[in-house]
C-alpha cells in the first residue's frame, strides 16, 4: 500500500491530521492497532478546556477554542458540543491567592480568557455549589463534547476525502530505504515518503525505533459516570487545590475524573480500577455538591494515555530523521487541542512552518 | 467477617451452597456471600421460611432445596445476606456492600456462583407497566406469597412459563392464556435430540405433566404464537399477537414473559475471564473446565452462572468446584479430588442429556431477538429504540462496543443486563454477521450500581 503520508494511530489526533492533510490534497492512510479510538480518544472525558492550560499550550488551546466553536464546518457534526464555561473554585484564602496568581500569569502573557469570579457570581452560576466556596477562576468559553462522536465525526470527514484507515493492523517495524518508509504490519507493508508518530500512549516504540526514544509514561486515568439526574449544573467543575473534575453532560449523567489512576498491565492492554482512590473522588464530589450523596455510579472505567514528564506533548518534526513527524504525550488533556494539531502539523508538513509556536514541544527537549 | 478468607463464595444458590458445604468441612476459612436476604437463591427463594402449604403449591422440585439449607447451615462456613458484590478483579479482591457500607475483601479461591437471569427480550410494549418478566411473578410469590388478582397473561417459551402457570394454576389465579412463541419448527428441529432427552425423563414427564393439568384446567395454551406486544396507554391494557394468521388481543392488566435464561456474567466479565458464545444456549457464558476453573487462576464458576443446566446440576458443580478449590488450597490432594469428584461428575454429565432437546425445543426465533420494528425500545435505560441501533450500523459503526458508544445503549443504571443481548443480536443481523463475532459489552465495573456516599465509605475503611 502506497500513499503521500503513513500515520500511525487512528484517535482523535491522526485523523485531525489525517483530515488537513486530505483537504490539502494530500493522500493519508492511517494504520491503528485496534480499532481507531480504542483507548485515550474513545474513552476520555471529552474536556474542551482552556483554562489552566502550560503557557506552552495557550496560542494552541486559543485556536483551538476557535475551532471548536464552528467544528461544524470543519467536520460537519457539532460533536455534540456544549460551551457552559470552566471553573476551579477556591475553598480558602490560599486558594484564592493562587488562582489569582494563576490569571496574573494569563494576563502577563496576552490572554484574557482566565478571569477571577467572587462568591457572589459563584452561586449566581453555580448555585448548587455548597456553601463554604470563596470565588473561583473562570474561562466562560469552555466546555465539553462527546469523545466518540468527535472521533467519528473527524474518521468521517477524513474518508470522505479519501484517507484510508487500516484498522486492526499492527506495525513490527519500520524501515527507511532511499527516503522511503517502509512499515511492515500485520496486514501486509505499506510505505510512503512521509511518516507521522500520533500512537499515543504506543507512540514511543516508533520514536525509538527513530532512534529518539523519549521518557514517556504509559497510565490509565480513570473516570466515572452517574446515573441521570435533572439539570443541575451548567460549568465544568474543578478546584484550585483538590481533585476534583466533573460535568454534567448532555443526557443529565455526571462524569468524574481528577487524574485518578488505575492500576495498568500496559503490555496485556489491562487496567484495573483502584476504588480506594476513586471513593476519595466520591468524597470530595460530596463536599463539594452535598446534595449528590445518593446518586448512583453506574460505570467506572480508565483510559490507556501517554504522558511526558512535563505533561505536554511531543510535536513537530523527527530529530533523527527528515520527513518523520511526531504528535503524541498529550499527556489526558489532548481533546481539546485536537483540531489545531491536525492544522499546525499539516502545515508543517505541507510548508515546513506552522503558524503556531510549536518549539517547546520539540521531541529533543528530553536529550 | 473478616478482610480475607482461604476461599469466598458468591451466591446463595444451589451451586453456592453445595460449594461451600464440602470446602467447610475441611476446615478451611469460607464464607457465602449472598445478595439475598435469605439463602436459597432464586430457585430456593424463601426455603428456610416458606410456610408449608405455599412449599407444598411450588412443588417437589422447590422443596428439595430445604436438604441443600440444612446441610449448608450444618457446615462451618459463614452466610452473609443482604451482601451485594459490586466487583470482583483477577486479583481475586471482591469488593461488597452491606449496610450501605463498602469494602474490599480478597480471597485464594473465589468460586462465582451467581446463578442465572431471565434473557430480556424486547418487543413492542415491553416497558409498559404492567409487563414483567415471570421470574419476578415468581419472586413476589415465593417470597411474599403474592399473586396476580385480575389474571394473567403468560407469554414467552421456557420451562419455567410452564413452571409458573402450573403454580399459579394451584394458587388459584386466573391464567387467561399461555403464549408460547416458539415456532412449530423447533419442535420438528429437536426431534433428533430426543432420544438422549429420554435418560432424562424424568424431565420430560415433569413437562408434560404440567401441560396435561393446564389443559384440564381449561387455560388456553397456544403455540407458534408471533407479533408479540403489549398495548395500552401509560400501562398495560392488552395483548395483541398473532396465532394460525390470525390477528388476536387479549385484555389484561398484567404480562408475564419468560424467554429462558442466561447466565449472570457480570462479575466474571469484570474479573477478565474468557467468555464464550453458546450457539446452542443463545448466550455468552465464561469459558471453564469440568471442575470450574476459568482461564484466571483461582477463580471459578459453578451453577448456571457457568452456562444453563439447572438447579440439581448447579448442586453437583457446585461440590466440582468446592473440591477443586480445596485441591488449589493444598487442603486435598489430586487423587483425592478425582475420586471424590467422581459420582458429581457423573452427575453433571447426566443432568446434561436432557438440554440439547430443550434447548432446542425452546430456541427463541431469531426475528424475536433482533427485533425488525424500528420503534421497539431496547435500552430501556436511555431510551434507545432498535431502529437506532440499526442506523449506528449502517452509519459503520460495526461492532457491539462501538454501538454503545455511539448511541449510549448499555450506559444506563442497568449496566447493559436488560438490552446486551439484544444489541449483539441486532448488531450481528444488521450487519449479516454473527453474534460470536460482533462481541459483548465490555464490562464496566461497579458490577451492582452503588451511590457516591456508598463509595466514600471505602476511603475510611482504606484509611483505617
Amino acid at each position: 500500500m502506497n500513499s503521500d503520508v503513513i500515520i500511525i494511530g487512528g484517535g482523535l489526533m491522526g485523523s485531525s491530521i489525517a483530515l488537513q492533510l486530505a483537504m490539502r490534497g494530500c493522500q493519508c492512510i492511517v494504520i491503528d492497532k485496534a480499532s481507531p479510538g480504542r483507548h485515550s480518544s474513545g474513552v476520555s472525558a471529552g474536556g474542551l478546556r482552556l483554562l489552566n492550560r502550560d503557557p506552552a499550550e495557550i496560542p494552541l488551546s486559543v485556536e483551538a477554542s476557535k475551532m471548536w466553536r464552528d467544528i461544524t464546518s470543519l467536520v460537519d457534526s457539532d460533536c455534540d458540543a456544549r460551551f457552559p464555561g470552566q471553573i476551579r473554585v477556591a475553598e480558602n484564602k490560599a486558594d484564592m491567592e493562587k488562582l489569582e496568581q494563576r490569571a496574573a500569569l494569563v494576563r502577563s502573557l496576552g490572554y484574557e480568557h482566565e478571569e477571577i469570579i467572587g462568591k457572589q457570581e459563584l452561586y449566581q452560576l453555580v448555585p448548587a455549589l455548597a456553601p463554604h466556596c470563596i470565588g473561583a477562576l473562570i474561562n466562560r468559553t469552555d466546555g465539553y463534547a462527546r469523545p466518540y462522536h468527535a472521533l467519528t465525526a473527524f474518521r468521517r470527514k477524513a474518508e470522505s476525502l479519501g484517507v484510508k484507515y487500516y484498522p486492526s493492523t499492527e506495525v513490527y517495524n519500520v524501515e527507511k530505504e532511499a527516503e522511503i518508509w517502509s512499515l511492515k504490519t500485520s496486514q501486509g507493508i505499506f510505505s510512503s515518503p512521509i511518516l507521522v508518530n500520533c500512537a499515543g500512549a504506543w507512540a514511543n516504540k516508533f520514536a525509538t525505533s527513530l532512534g529518539e526514544a523519549v521518557p514517556l509514561e504509559q497510565k490509565a486515568l480513570m473516570l466515572m459516570v452517574t446515573e441521570r439526574l435533572p439539570h443541575f449544573v451548567d460549568p465544568v467543575m474543578g478546584a484550585a487545590s483538590r481533585k476534583l473534575s466533573f460535568k454534567q453532560m448532555q443526557n443529565g449523567s455526571l462524569i468524574i475524573g481528577g487524574a485518578l489512576v488505575a492500576k495498568l498491565d500496559f503490555a496485556k492492554e489491562k487496567t484495573d480500577i483502584d476504588w480506594a482512590q476513586l471513593a476519595k473522588s466520591a468524597d470530595t464530589v460530596i463536599s463539594f455538591f452535598p446534595q449528590l450523596k445518593q446518586v448512583r455510579i453506574v460505570r467506572a472505567w480508565a483510559g490507556i494515555e501517554g504522558f511526558m514528564p512535563d505533561n505536554i506533548p511531543v510535536l513537530g518534526q523527527s530529530q533523527t530523521h527528515q520527513n518523520a513527524y511526531h504528535a503524541f504525550g498529550f499527556s489526558a488533556h489532548g481533546f481539546q487541542l485536537s483540531p489545531v494539531i491536525g492544522k499546525i502539523m499539516s502545515q508543517l508538513i505541507l510548508d515546513g512552518q506552522a503558524e503556531l509556536p510549536i518549539e517547546p514541544f520539540n521531541i529533543n527537549r528530553f536529550n | 467477617m473478616k478482610n480475607h478468607y482461604q476461599l469466598l463464595i458468591i451466591g446463595g444458590g444451589p451451586a453456592g451452597l453445595a460449594a461451600a458445604t464440602i470446602a467447610a468441612k475441611d476446615g478451611i476459612s469460607c464464607a457465602v456471600l449472598d445478595e439475598q436476604p435469605t439463602l436459597g437463591g432464586q430457585i430456593y427463594r424463601a426455603i428456610e421460611s416458606i410456610p408449608e402449604q405455599r412449599a407444598k403449591k411450588l412443588g417437589s422440585e422447590y422443596r428439595r432445596g430445604k436438604n441443600i439449607a440444612e446441610a449448608f447451615r450444618l457446615s462451618d462456613a459463614e452466610y452473609y445476606p443482604n451482601t451485594k458484590v459490586w466487583s470482583l478483579n483477577n486479583q481475586r479482591e471482591v469488593g461488597i456492600l452491606q449496610n450501605d457500607k463498602a469494602s474490599i475483601l480478597s480471597a485464594d479461591q473465589v468460586i462465582v456462583a451467581s446463578g442465572a437471569m431471565e434473557r430480556p427480550v424486547p418487543f413492542p410494549g415491553w416497558t409498559l407497566p404492567g409487563v414483567m418478566q415471570a421470574g419476578a411473578g415468581q419472586i413476589l410469590y415465593k417470597s411474599a406469597g403474592i399473586v396476580p388478582d385480575n389474571g394473567v397473561v403468560l407469554a414467552g417459551s421456557g420451562p419455567l412459563l410452564l413452571l409458573l402457570a402450573w403454580q399459579y394454576l394451584h394458587a388459584g389465579v386466573e391464567v387467561k392464556a399461555l403464549l408460547d412463541v416458539t415456532p412449530l419448527s423447533n419442535h420438528i428441529g429437536a426431534l433428533p435430540k430426543f432420544p438422549r432427552a429420554l435418560l432424562a425423563h424424568h424431565y420430560l414427564t415433569k413437562g408434560i405433566g404440567y401441560q396435561i393439568a393446564l389443559k384440564r384446567a381449561g387455560i388456553p395454551m397456544l403455540f407458534g404464537v408471533s407479533d408479540l406486544r403489549a398495548d395500552g396507554d401509560g400501562v398495560c391494557q392488552s395483548v395483541g399477537f398473532k396465532h394460525s394468521g390470525k390477528q388476536k388481543t387479549i385484555e389484561s392488566e398484567l404480562l408475564l414473559t419468560h424467554f429462558g435464561v442466561i447466565p449472570h456474567i457480570w462479575l466474571t466479565q469484570s474479573a477478565g475471564c474468557k467468555h464464550q458464545w453458546d450457539d446452542s444456549q443463545q448466550c455468552w457464558r465464561p469459558e471453564h473446565d469440568e471442575w470450574g476453573n476459568t482461564d484466571i487462576s483461582g477463580i471459578l464458576v459453578a451453577g448456571d452462572g457457568a452456562g444453563i443446566n439447572g438447579a440439581r446440576s448447579a448442586e453437583h458443580a457446585g461440590r466440582l468446584a468446592g473440591l477443586e478449590a480445596l485441591f488449589a488450597l493444598g487442603v486435598i490432594n489430586q487423587s483425592e479430588r478425582d475420586n471424590r469428584g467422581v459420582k458429581e461428575r457423573k452427575w453433571v454429565r447426566g443432568e446434561r442429556h436432557i438440554r440439547p432437546f430443550l434447548e432446542k425445543y425452546y430456541q427463541i426465533p431469531k426475528k424475536l431477538l433482533a427485533t425488525d420494528i424500528d420503534e421497539t425500545i431496547i435500552c430501556r435505560c436511555e431510551e434507545i429504540a432498535a431502529g437506532e441501533i440499526r442506523q449506528a450500523v449502517r452509519d459503520g459503526h460495526d461492532n457491539t462496543n462501538q454501538v454503545k458508544f455511539f448511541t449510549r445503549c448499555g450506559m444506563g443504571p442497568c449496566q447493559g443486563r436488560q438490552c446486551s443481548n439484544a444489541v449483539a443480536h441486532l448488531v450481528a443481523d444488521e450487519s449479516g454477521k454473527s453474534v460470536k463475532e460482533m462481541g459483548h459489552f465490555r464490562g464496566r465495573p461497579p458490577v451492582a450500581p452503588l451511590t457516591l456516599e456508598q463509595l466514600a465509605t471505602l476511603k475510611q475503611e482504606v484509611a483505617e
